[in-house]
């Protein structure tokens, strides 16, 4: 019933708009309106013109400046400073052309309005105003490349041999994160190794380097120490987006990416510099890989150097909480798998030996 | 001049007017199967038209979700169906099938076939002075595989797994992998089939734009004689020529990976508990190959626009366009660079910063000859007598358009800064800006100037007022928020802004955003009700109605098949002679020699008087103004 009283309102309102301008439109033939002649509402545009420009620019000032700690993420990178200050000064400059551009274009809109006997200007060209603005854009955007250039060249520079290694997986919908363990050096993957089981890293355990990985589904970060992403994907193109670090690098299936950055900011400092005792940082996905793309979130923490070592120590390997993948461990690699691991501290111990029979019992 | 062999039929002179086309042959052949080029632009206009409803509809349904993320949707499951979960909410999946299909929809369908296949088709023959195309047929052709692929894009739409759903750049190998998404498989496989006939009849059409502006031309009208909007449209053609074939072979390849068990995008996945056997292909290289038409593509939507707007803007302001021989310059420049600036879409891959620092320069190059486009606009504008018909309206709004989403694009092309801002929604904001919008508007703009010429009466003036004003603050309303939350990092295609705490602060400015979205789909059904309307009721149209120097308003009333019925006119001057100091009126056509006007000649070209007299007033002359 109600959708019915809408239709026929909604039927009713186009008949009574379509009546009005068949009124109007009749009234217009019958004062006979001159074929060529320029109408004399001509001038409300250049009004509505000067008028939409004059709220525009007010509205994009106002909210840019009241509302700007709402857009502006904090910063919490090295690299980020630079290339938010890239930003800020690419932002003046363009400001600056598009308030002088717009003015002109509307004050030009609102002053040349057609005036009945005046006849425009013949003024087809002139160089030397041509060659003005195709000089000055091009020096302003060669500074703004070489700045760019040179901020980019660094971000994208190899990382240090000291810097912290850390792989990032993207798949369907989540995140994994692993840590290379005691030796730093990740142990090598293969996409064909990953099972359903627990070995979702695909780590080969043929690699020595592979024992002391371990897994985390929350991206711990030291602050103050060259980062290293290792990214890759196992199913389709993901994106590893770090927002308040400005980092972002896709994930592609084949094709492992890294990014390097350092951190500044623990989350405790930022949770006093933003005033809020609840804020994270955040992991995000940026290229669209399926229905649950929106929700692919990591939670990200960033520690003071001591307490991010602190808090490796605490974690135990893969290969700990997967005991049963020692089978998978070639015979003369045991002994290192178990002391590298940590399932064994330094003798062999009962419990230890148990898991060995029992995973690797028919070598 | 190359002659044409269309065969001219004994035209009357139709004095009623009233009638459309009354030439031989019946309904089928003089409207369905029509080889005469003005038909085959109305039959793209009104496909367009028809395109760019569905996609602004499918907007509008991702922007309710996207503002409203609360609201109870049940109402759409008279149309949606089980695309409506049981609570009333959107499918995510479906979600992104919505933003997949506005995307190929809007870029392809409305952007390139409604734009130029419209515009192209109408204008070319008629301002260059020839009958028709150089083949109607394949004209013809170009149209009907447009049609096809239209109608296989369409149905894709109805299948049950949905269309396709991995973005309109359809990256591997979410697109080639049925198992990673529903979207990716009939639907992917029928908007392969739909893209391919798209790009033949891109091809079919480009092949026949070039000729014709290259070979047709009519007596006197040299390339520097040619009106904007040619030389937009030949500069159109050819980028497409070039670039669509590579979309061919990239839709080709995927074709190959989805059915044949190839792996050239494919390698090392294990998807849906097994791992594949697919290694050694490259996404990336899938990412080249697409970017490598989708850039140009970019210039593809966006030259035709401005040259419809570059000869509004002179016509309306009453004056030359300002730097004739820049603005041709500057879209040849744009042609050139617009192919080896692709790689700007994929600096974040994982691909070489060495070629992420090549990309940045030449990307930053190419806003060198935008802005000088822009300036030489609104040096147009400079005392002139600007009459505001509908079609100057949304001109102005364009070059707007043109300049606020084109400064952003400084951002992004900046390798350094694009890392914070690549696939946020500033990009969202840019393009839609710079592409979408303003390519809608010339498209709009072009319409309303030549509607009188397509239809022979006028659309209502003040509807179009209406419709412009309604549009253009909508479309900032839509589009300018969205910097605001691209700055804070919020990234494209999320069917959920609540996910994350570092951006679900923008409720108030997503419902404006949406609100404003639907407001604007609103005022567009003013424009279809003014434009069928006027079709058939509008007040008839004079021959000449905005005192206009170029070739089209030459033609009678209602053109026949053939254009003009007796000779072809010859064309003595450039297509920009308004407001001439000394000249009678404020216009001299470009079929008036310059015998005719002592008064207004300037010294050169008084000239060229002498030459005209030979009866092949074909002079290429150079820098005559």
């Amino acid at each position: 019933m109600m959708s019915l009283i809408i239709v026929v309102g909604v039927v009713l309102a186009l008949a009574i708009l379509y009546l009005i301008f068949r009124i109007s439109s009749l009234v217009g033939i019958a004062k006979e309106k001159k074929e060529d002649e320029v109408s004399e509402n001509n001038g409300i545009h250049a009004t509505l013109f000067a008028i939409f420009m004059l709220l525009g620019l007010g509205a994009f000032f106002w909210y840019s400046f009241t509302h700007f700690d709402s857009y502006n993420l904090p910063v919490a990178s090295e690299h980020g400073v630079v290339t938010d200050m890239l930003f800020w000064v690419t932002m003046g400059i363009t400001v600056v052309a598009f308030v002088v551009i717009s003015i002109i274009m509307i004050v030009f809109v609102y002053a040349y309005q057609y005036k009945e006997g005046r006849k425009a200007t013949f003024y087809p060209d002139n160089h030397y105003l041509e060659l003005a603005w195709t000089i000055i854009p091009a020096i302003v955007l060669a500074v703004l490349i070489f700045t760019g250039l040179r901020a980019w060249n660094d971000i994208t520079s190899p990382a240090s041999a000291e810097a912290e290694v850390i792989e990032l997986v993207a798949q369907q919908f989540a995140w994994t994160v692993r840590y290379p363990g005691n030796d730093n050096t990740l142990g090598k993957v293969h996409y064909q190794l990953i099972d359903n089981f627990g070995n979702e890293f695909g780590l080969d355990l043929s690699d020595n380097k592979s024992f002391d990985d371990f897994k985390s589904l929350e991206l711990h970060l030291p602050k103050g120490k060259e980062i290293l992403l290792k990214i890759r994907a196992k199913d389709v193109l993901h994106s590893v987006f770090l927002p308040h670090f400005r980092v972002k690098m896709d994930a592609v299936p084949g094709m492992p990416t890294h990014f390097k950055f350092v951190a500044t900011k623990t989350t405790k400092e930022m949770r006093e510099e933003t005033g809020n005792p609840e804020f994270n940082y955040e992991l995000a996905c940026t290229e669209i890989c399926g229905k649950g793309h929106f929700s692919m979130r990591m939670a990200v923490v960033v520690d003071t150097q001591e307490d991010f070592e602190t808090w490796k120590r605490e974690q135990e390997t893969w290969l700990k909480q997967n005991p049963g993948y020692l089978e998978k461990v070639p015979a003369n690699l045991r002994e290192s798998a178990l002391i590298k691991s940590g399932i064994q501290v330094n003798t062999v111990s009962v419990e230890s030996k148990a898991v060995f029979s029992a995973g690797g019992g028919s070598n | 001049m190359a002659t044409t062999h269309i065969h001219t039929q004994d035209v009357h002179h139709d004095a009623h007017g009233d009638e459309h086309e009354h030439h031989e042959g019946n309904f089928w052949t003089n409207y369905i199967f029509s080889q005469d080029h003005k038909v085959i632009a109305k039959q793209f206009l009104i496909t367009g038209i028809f395109w760019a409803l569905l996609g602004g509809i499918l907007s509008v349904i991702f922007r309710l979700q996207l503002g409203f993320p609360d609201m109870n949707l049940d109402w759409l499951k008279p149309v949606l169906g089980g695309w409506i979960t049981p609570e009333g909410k959107l499918d995510p999946e479906f979600y992104l099938a919505l933003v997949t299909m506005h995307g190929t929809i809007m870029v392809f369908f409305v952007l390139t076939a409604g734009l130029s296949g419209t515009f192209s088709n109408f204008l070319i023959p008629l301002q260059c002075g020839a009958r028709d195309m150089a083949s109607g047929f394949m004209n013809m052709l170009s149209y009907w595989f447009f049609f096809l692929s239209s109608v296989i894009m369409f149905i894709s739409l109805f299948l049950s797994t949905g269309p396709a759903g991995g973005g309109w750049t359809i990256y591997p190998p979410l697109s080639a992998l049925p198992q990673a998404i529903q979207g990716s498989g009939l639907g992917m496989t029928l908007w392969l089939v739909a893209m391919a006939l798209f790009i033949v009849s891109t091809l079919l059409g480009g092949i026949n734009y070039i000729t014709t502006i290259i070979n047709m031309r009519t007596r006197g009208m040299s390339f520097t004689r040619l009106p904007l909007t040619i030389w937009a449209f030949f500069f159109t053609a050819i980028i497409g020529l070039l670039s669509f074939p590579v979309l061919f072979a990239a839709a080709l390849l995927l074709i190959f990976d989805r059915s044949l068990g190839t792996s050239f995008f494919l390698s090392d996945i294990y998807i849906g508990g097994e791992a594949l056997p697919n290694v050694g292909g490259s996404p990336i290289l899938f990412q080249h190959l697409f970017w490598f038409l989708g850039h140009p593509e970019v210039y593809i939507v966006l030259l035709p626009a401005l040259g419809i707007t570059s000869e509004i803007i002179a016509t309306n302001s009453r004056k030359p366009i300002f730097g004739y021989k820049a603005m041709i310059g500057s879209m040849l420049f744009i042609a050139i660079l617009s192919f080896i600036v692709w790689a700007h879409h994929m600096f974040v891959t994982g691909m070489n910063p060495f070629l992420g620092s090549i990309f940045m320069l030449l990307t930053l190059i190419i806003a060198v000859p935008s802005a000088v486009k822009i300036f030489n606009y609104v040096t147009t504008l400079w005392k002139g007598n600007l009459r505001f018909t509908p079609a100057m309206l949304f001109s102005i709004g364009l070059v707007s358009f043109f300049l606020t989403g084109g400064i952003t694009g400084i951002f992004l092309g900046n390798s350094a800064v694009d890392i914070q801002l690549h696939d946020t929604y500033f990009v969202v904001a840019h393009f839609h800006l710079v592409m979408g919008s303003a390519s809608f508007f010339g498209m709009l703009a072009g319409i309303y100037h030549w509607f009188p010429k397509m239809f022979g009466r006028m659309m209502d003036d003040r509807l179009g007022y209406i419709h412009f004003w309604v549009t253009f603050v909508g479309v900032y309303l839509v589009f300018f928020p969205m910097h605001y939350i691209g700055i804070a990092g919020f990234p494209r295609r999320y069917y959920s802004f609540t996910n994350f705490e570092f951006a679900n602060g923008f409720t108030d400015l997503n419902a404006l955003v949406s609100v404003a979205a639907i407001l604007t789909l609103a005022a567009q059904f003013i424009f279809l009700f003014n434009f069928f309307y006027s079709m058939f009721r509008g007040r008839l149209a004079p021959a000449n109605p905005w005192n206009s120097t170029t070739l089209e308003w030459t033609t009678p009333r209602f053109p026949q098949h053939g254009n003009w019925p007796g000779e072809i006119p010859a064309v003595y001057r450039w297509p920009y002679d308004y407001s001439k100091p000394g000249a009678k009126e404020d216009f001299i056509p470009q079929t008036i020699p310059f015998s005719e006007t002592p008064e207004s000649n300037f010294p050169n070209e008084n000239e060229l008087i002498k030459l005209e007299g030979n009866g092949h007033g074909a002079i290429v002359v150079e820098g005559k103004h």
